[in-house]
């Protein structure tokens, strides 16, 4: 037994600490738990046609979310598509590049982007990023890149949009994705780069060829990471996405998530069933994020514990 | 070879001094080491050992603050020159650490790194000098049915000779190694010395080592380091029998360091 042996002191304080370290997984169980249990109804009631329908009808009870969930997953994507080279970009530029002199400044003003409240983002999307979209973007994107053809990019395009919450969600995943990038590029071993100069590559070489590869799976959690923080991001997206329930090939067009939907419906559930279903959608979510945060923590955990074969 | 022309220094110090920002660490050494000949640096912990043998291929370079007087030639030019393209210098000087790094590749892919961005080797021609490289460093028996797993699942002693083999691709023409058997067993340091017995008769070979015995066994030419200065520089079979100086006589017989 781990407590066999152990002054009487010490062994209140170990059963102290141990209570207090089950606690919170326990916690993670309960709410697991709790949110299966309030969900159970919708899921019983729409079966499988939670995921695959588009037709969300309280009245009719009617519960598919698949728009929301389609906006969920698809808003993160574009986020980390925007994201994941800038993020990386920056991070090497500030652990490999930059004098000495300008790595911590501009290293905390980056940091300094998770600390501004999503509200902030939601207004800052509502008055500055949408009307750029739609007067700057959206026709560069249609008339000098020939784009509009595509179905990414057909149909009108009024304002609110999946793409304009993926660039919200781009900016707010930004600074989780650069600092783990550049922990883990910093974490490299000295030896590694003396390996790759010593043979003779270029400054440039030992980034591409030694330092990354060396730092990949933690580079690789650090973006899971931010798609993470994309995909449970509330209030910036359902100012700046439009809040239609509809699936669109279009990014210009308006869409959903799943929660934009929690947030927006909540306040007027009063069937149980309506909260039941709220909940579902909250379950979804909870699943997903957690699989992407459980693969996160293990790739790295990999690269913390040593590349292995 | 014309015997009575004197041998022209594959490396050749001349008065070279070197400081860290403003610590001195090396003082106005001269040394020259021949061609296909094992010249051994020993001294005690913190003498410049080190600090010289990086200052030949310029890996000092990235420290900041580093700064050097005097020369030091490869084949008659300063490596020093301002015309003298480091990535081109530091292949033609192939460098081992004391701790092995291969990078956490394939063992092929370990090798052929330097090949691959220097002369954009590939396919036949590629596979050809990977395994010329692997038997020079005595590995090739052991590895060669396994090119395409990870070189960090070979033990000590063959990751090291990995990273001699990762040196010897890049067909140097001198071979730098720092204490590369300090952190290895008796047997894989002997494999080690073997075949850098081997490796002289095709290139100049100069290894930081603490083992004098190791020194005396492998090297041609032997030079101590005492505070940043080179004491003396010999015959290895001269220093260690007759010594001219006493800090050199006083380290050998174990008086100090
Ligand atoms: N990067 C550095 N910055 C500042 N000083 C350094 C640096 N590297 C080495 N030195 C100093 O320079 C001196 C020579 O160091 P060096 O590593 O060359 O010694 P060495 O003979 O190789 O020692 P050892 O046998 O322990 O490896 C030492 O006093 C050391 O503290
Ligand atoms: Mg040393």
């Amino acid at each position: 037994m781990i407590l066999a042996g152990v002054a009487p002191g010490d062994r209140v304080y170990q059963l102290a600490i141990t209570a207090f370290a089950l606690v919170v997984p326990a916690l993670l169980v309960l709410i697991a738990i709790a949110i299966g249990v309030a969900a159970w109804p919708a899921f019983a009631t729409a079966g499988l046609s939670f995921i695959t329908s588009s037709e969300w009808n309280v009245q009719a009870g009617k519960f598919g979310a698949a728009p929301a969930i389609y906006g969920t997953l698809v808003s993160s994507f574009i986020a980390l598509l925007l994201a994941t080279p800038l993020a990386v970009g920056v991070a090497i530029f500030l652990s490999e590049i930059a004098p000495k002199w300008l790595r911590q400044p501009v290293a905390f003003l980056v940091d300094l982007l998770a600390a501004i409240p999503s509200v902030v983002y939601g207004l800052w999307g509502i008055f500055f990023l949408v009307p750029m979209l739609r007067e700057h973007v959206v026709p560069f994107l249609r008339d000098t890149l020939h784009l509009g053809s595509t179905p990414l990019f057909s149909g009108p395009a009024y304002g609110p949009s999946m793409l304009a919450a993926g660039v919200i969600l781009a900016i707010m995943a930004l600074p989780y994705i650069s600092a783990v990038t550049r922990e883990v590029l910093l974490a490299v071993p000295r030896s590694q780069r003396d390996a790759a100069l010593a043979l003779g590559a270029t400054k440039w070489e030992m980034i591409w060829d030694a330092v990354i590869p060396y730092a990949r799976s933690g580079i690789i959690g650090g973006i899971i990471l931010g798609l993470g923080r994309a995909l449970g991001e509330t209030m910036a997206v359902t100012m700046v996405i439009g809040n239609r329930p509809e699936i669109s090939a279009s990014l210009l067009a308006p869409g959903y998530t799943m929660a934009s939907l929690i947030a927006n419906e909540f306040t007027e559930a009063t069937s149980d069933l309506h909260l039941s279903a709220l909940m579902a959608v909250g379950a979804v979510l909870f699943t997903i994020t957690l699989i992407v945060n459980a693969i996160a923590r293990w790739l790295v955990w990999r690269v913390a514990s040593g590349p292995r074969s | 070879m014309n015997v009575a022309a004197p041998v022209t220094p594959t490396v050749e110090a001349r008065n070279f001094s070197f400081w860290y920002g403003k610590k001195q660490a090396l003082y106005d050494i001269t040394l020259t080491m021949p061609p296909r000949s094992i010249t051994a640096l020993i001294g005690p912990s913190g003498c410049g050992k080190s600090t010289f043998l990086r200052s030949i291929n310029r890996m000092n370079d990235t420290i900041p603050g580093a700064r050097h007087e005097g020369s030091i030639l490869l084949r008659e030019r300063d490596v020093y020159a301002r015309d003298m393209d480091v990535v081109h210098l530091r292949h033609r000087v192939g460098m081992v650490f004391q701790r092995w790094n291969p990078f956490p590749k394939s063992i092929y892919d370990n090798v052929a790194y330097g090949p691959r961005i220097n002369s954009g080797l590939r396919g036949r021609e590629l596979d050809e000098v990977v395994e010329r490289s692997l038997r020079r460093a005595a590995l090739w028996e052991e590895v060669k049915d396994r090119l395409r797993q990870s070189a960090l699942s070979l033990s000590g002693g063959q990751q090291q000779r990995l990273c001699i083999a990762r040196a010897l691709a890049n067909q140097p023409e001198v071979l730098l190694l720092d204490e590369p058997a300090s952190a290895l067993d008796p047997g894989s340091t002997q494999k080690i010395e073997q075949l850098l017995s081997e490796l002289k008769s095709e290139l100049a070979i100069v290894i930081v080592t603490h083992n004098l015995q190791q020194a005396g066994r492998v090297s041609d030419y032997t030079a101590f380091f005492y505070l940043g200065r080179l004491v003396e520089c010999d015959d290895t079979a001269r220093l260690f029998t007759t010594p001219r100086e006493q800090q050199t006589e006083a380290y050998i017989t174990g008086r100090f360091g």
